[in-house]
């Protein structure tokens, strides 16, 4: 047993530094010089200005943008430095009083009929980026009241934000919320 | 459900069937220490490691020796993990500055990575620097996995060999898992992951102003590398809280696909790899195709429940259209939830991208069940198929008390010897799963854990110890993990599942190397047929889940029917 030490010792000392350093430092070497944008967190920018990450969602309450999806982050919504999801179970009264007051709110604003699961309901980590394309449409009216541009405009924009699945099949529909948003701003200069 | 969803499903599912042929004859060459296109490279890396470790690559060992290598390395793996641990404040590259790991957090996390579990008892971007992620963590889901290989070639040798007592050299066999499939395989995946949009950066956070000008900090790191080992060798263990949900950390439907691709192609493979090895290819789809059968089944029956929904918020005024919505991503949609979670748990990698603790009651019992099957579906690298090559035994002892014959498989005949260690090793799983959540749902400090209230606090408690114990990783995340109680118990569970079925595993290859290996004649209950697959499930449903049923139906069965009655707690 003890001739067994040396190689559990050497073996556990060498493949840390194969695996644990070596490795990893390596994909960030040719990462970083084949794939510079995605490596470096798919950053957005206006001008000079980091505006945020293409891939992760941020809180947006103002009536001239579209908002994104209820976030169960803490302290805030859309806190990108510790994710997390609600962990509510479906038969949790928490749950539901959540729920029914983001359906108030809603149905307050205005919506009315059958209202988009996801405008009501926590993604699993709390920076979901997308929407869907019908609590998407739902904010359309909301948003051309408060810019005073014609709905078409916008409805214009939100389909063309909106990313379809690959050849119909290979992923989902959805619409980024910062690209849209962006896209909106820049109707506005 | 959609049939676009089911074709998202079938296409990752065949892609995978796909790669099952080459990578298994590849690894069949690897283990038996044969030319490979990468021995060029590799081969004078290895003897290298060998010379400095003093090891003789002839020289084998008998089950005992194998063993204690096993839990040597084990043992210094943990050390090593914990000591990185505990002295992440004072390590390089730790530029949020996080100070070191408490005790008991550092001593679940560490058991946790070396039982190949990759349970999260903390935020992985709240807690660990990258030099703990890097040095520490994504080493062990190297090496953890490649244990978990050794054992399993080191098993198949024993129904290879005749009166022998070796079964090969354990460091020698993890050494090469390591270097000859884990690590190139991890190379291709983690640039790949990279090219989809994951980051691969040493700074610890982008500050962003958001439209609205609020300050946003997003944390980031050298995500794709952990990313991809995480995968390969079912580990499951995430960069981020949240695992694979997070965005950096799965950032599209084709990262998806490629992450489920990847947590199942060396665990199947390596079914394939013994049949090759064991000259009986068919032996090897036949333990597919039970593997394969129950996954299917399971990927269908979360996919299911969950498009269905929760009448509860339905009733509120939701559209049911996109069916159970709290707690998933929309990128990935319901059938790309439902694939990763089924396949998740099938497997032993617990890495999620939809929160299990909200998943609807049958959506939820799935993944647990999965997981209390064994972890066999096709379960961890290497721990799933030595773990069904125990069902296997069990399954011809079943048939060979029907036919009234002496049960053999593969020519081995299994004997009250190999027996008693095979129901050691499965016993083991509901003895530390069932007591330890009975106690928890007993003790104040086990209760002061959960969040939700009613039967899925219940569920939340049965879920953390079927998950420690399978050695999966994945929770119920509603319950707080990080507590002395939890962090100790949950600790014991995973050296349990890990090592208290490893030893009898081996204990049954030191039995089988030494038996006549005998030839198939007309009496021999064949083990590569239909028959056999399907005599092979029911085994896994009656002697792996019957016990669990009475703690089930506490648990999500009758959360199902409160919630179609719209109780709430």
């Amino acid at each position: 047993m003890l001739a067994q030490l040396r190689p559990a010792i050497v073996l556990t000392l060498i493949l840390t530094a194969v695996t644990g350093l070596l490795y990893p430092l390596a994909i960030t070497g040719v990462g970083q010089t084949l794939f510079s944008a995605q490596a470096n967190s798919s950053q957005v920018m206006r001008g000079d200005v980091v505006v945020g990450s293409s891939l992760i969602g941020q809180n947006f309450t103002k009536d001239i943008y579209f908002w994104p999806r209820p976030s169960a982050t803490s302290p805030d919504a859309y806190n990108a430095g510790s994710s997390s999801g609600s962990n509510l179970g479906p038969t949790s009264q928490v749950l539901v009083d959540r729920v029914k007051a983001s359906v108030d709110a809603l149905k307050a604003g205005g919506a009315t009929g059958l209202l988009p699961a996801d405008a009501v309901t926590t993604s699993a980590s709390g920076l979901d980026p997308d929407i869907s394309s019908d609590y998407a449409k739902l904010q359309i009216e909301r948003v051309a009241k408060a810019r005073a541009l014609p709905a078409e405009t916008i409805s214009a924009l939100v389909a063309a934000n909106t990313r379809h699945p690959v050849l119909g099949i290979f992923g989902e529909t959805g619409v980024n919320v910062l690209a849209l948003n962006m896209a909106l701003d820049d109707v506005k200069k | 459900m959609t049939l676009v969803g089911w074709l998202q499903i079938s296409l990752t599912l065949i892609a995978v069937l796909l790669a099952v042929k080459p990578l298994g004859l590849y690894m069949n060459r690897v283990f038996a220490g044969e030319r490979t296109f990468l021995s060029p490279v590799f081969k004078p890396v290895e003897w290298a490691f060998y010379k400095a470790a003093g090891i003789d690559e002839k020289r084998e060992q008998n089950w005992i020796g194998y063993t204690f290598g096993v839990l040597l390395f084990s043992i210094a793996g943990f050390v090593s993990l914990y000591v990185i641990l505990r002295f992440q404040d004072v390590l390089p590259l730790n530029p949020q500055g996080f100070p070191a790991v408490a005790p008991d957090l550092a001593f679940n996390t560490a058991v946790s990575f070396i039982t190949n579990t990759n349970w999260q008892s903390y935020g992985g971007e709240t807690t660990m620097s990258h030099f703990s992620q890097m040095a520490g963590l994504t080493v062990h889901n190297f090496l953890s996995g490649a244990t978990g290989m050794a054992v399993a070639v080191a098993l198949s040798r024993a129904f290879v060999r005749s009166h022998m007592t070796t079964l090969g050299n354990f460091w020698v066999d993890m050494t090469r898992a390591t270097l000859y499939v884990l690590l190139p395989l991890a190379v291709v995946v983690a640039l790949i992951f990279v090219a989809m949009g994951m980051p691969q950066t040493l700074d610890a956070s982008v500050t962003a102003t958001t439209l609205e000008g609020v300050k946003q900090v997003i944390a980031t790191g050298p995500v794709a590398s952990q990313e991809a080992i995480k995968q390969l060798g079912t580990n499951g263990g995430g960069f981020f809280n949240v695992n694979a949900a997070h965005p950096f950390e799965n950032p599209n439907a084709f990262s998806n696909y490629l992450g489920v691709f990847a947590m199942l192609v060396v665990s199947s493979a390596m079914v394939y790899t013994f049949g090759q090895m064991t000259g009986n290819r068919r032996q090897g789809w036949a333990l597919l195709s039970a593997m394969g059968l129950l996954l299917v089944v399971g990927i269908g029956a979360v996919y299911w429940a969950e498009t269905s929904g929760n009448p509860i918020l339905t009733h509120l005024g939701l559209d049911p259209l996109q069916g159970n919505m709290e707690g998933k991503e929309l990128r990935f949609g319901q059938s790309g939830s439902a694939l990763y979670t089924a396949v998740t748990t099938g497997l032993s990698n617990g890495g999620v991208n939809t929160m299990h603790a909200s998943l609807t009651p049958l959506g939820g019992l799935v993944p647990m069940f999965l997981i209390q099957l064994g972890e066999v579906l096709p379960g961890g690298v290497g721990s799933g198929l030595y773990g069904m090559v125990v069902f296997a035994i069990l399954a011809v002892f079943v048939a060979g008390l029907m036919v009234g014959r002496t049960p053999e498989l593969l020519g081995k005949k299994i004997e009250s010897r190999e027996m008693k260690y095979a129901m050691l090793a499965v016993l083991v799983l509901p003895l530390a799963i069932l007591g330890f959540s009975a106690l928890a749902a007993i003790l104040p400090v086990g209760l002061a854990g959960l969040l939700n209230k009613g039967p899925h606090g219940l569920s939340e408690i049965l879920y953390a110890y079927s998950s420690a114990a399978g050695n999966n990783g994945s929770a119920f995340a509603g319950l707080t993990a990080n507590s002395p109680w939890y962090n100790t118990t949950l600790g014991i569970a995973m050296l349990l599942g890990r090592f208290a079925y490893i030893v009898p595993v081996l204990a049954i290859a030191g039995s089988l190397v030494a038996k006549q290996k005998v030839p198939a004649s007309s009496g021999t209950f064949p083990t590569d047929t239909p028959l056999f697959v399907g005599l092979l499930v029911g085994i896994i449903i009656i002697l792996g889940g019957l016990q669990y049923f009475p703690a089930l139906a506490l648990g999500p069965i009758v959360e199902h029917f409160l919630m179609l009655a719209g109780q709430t707690f």
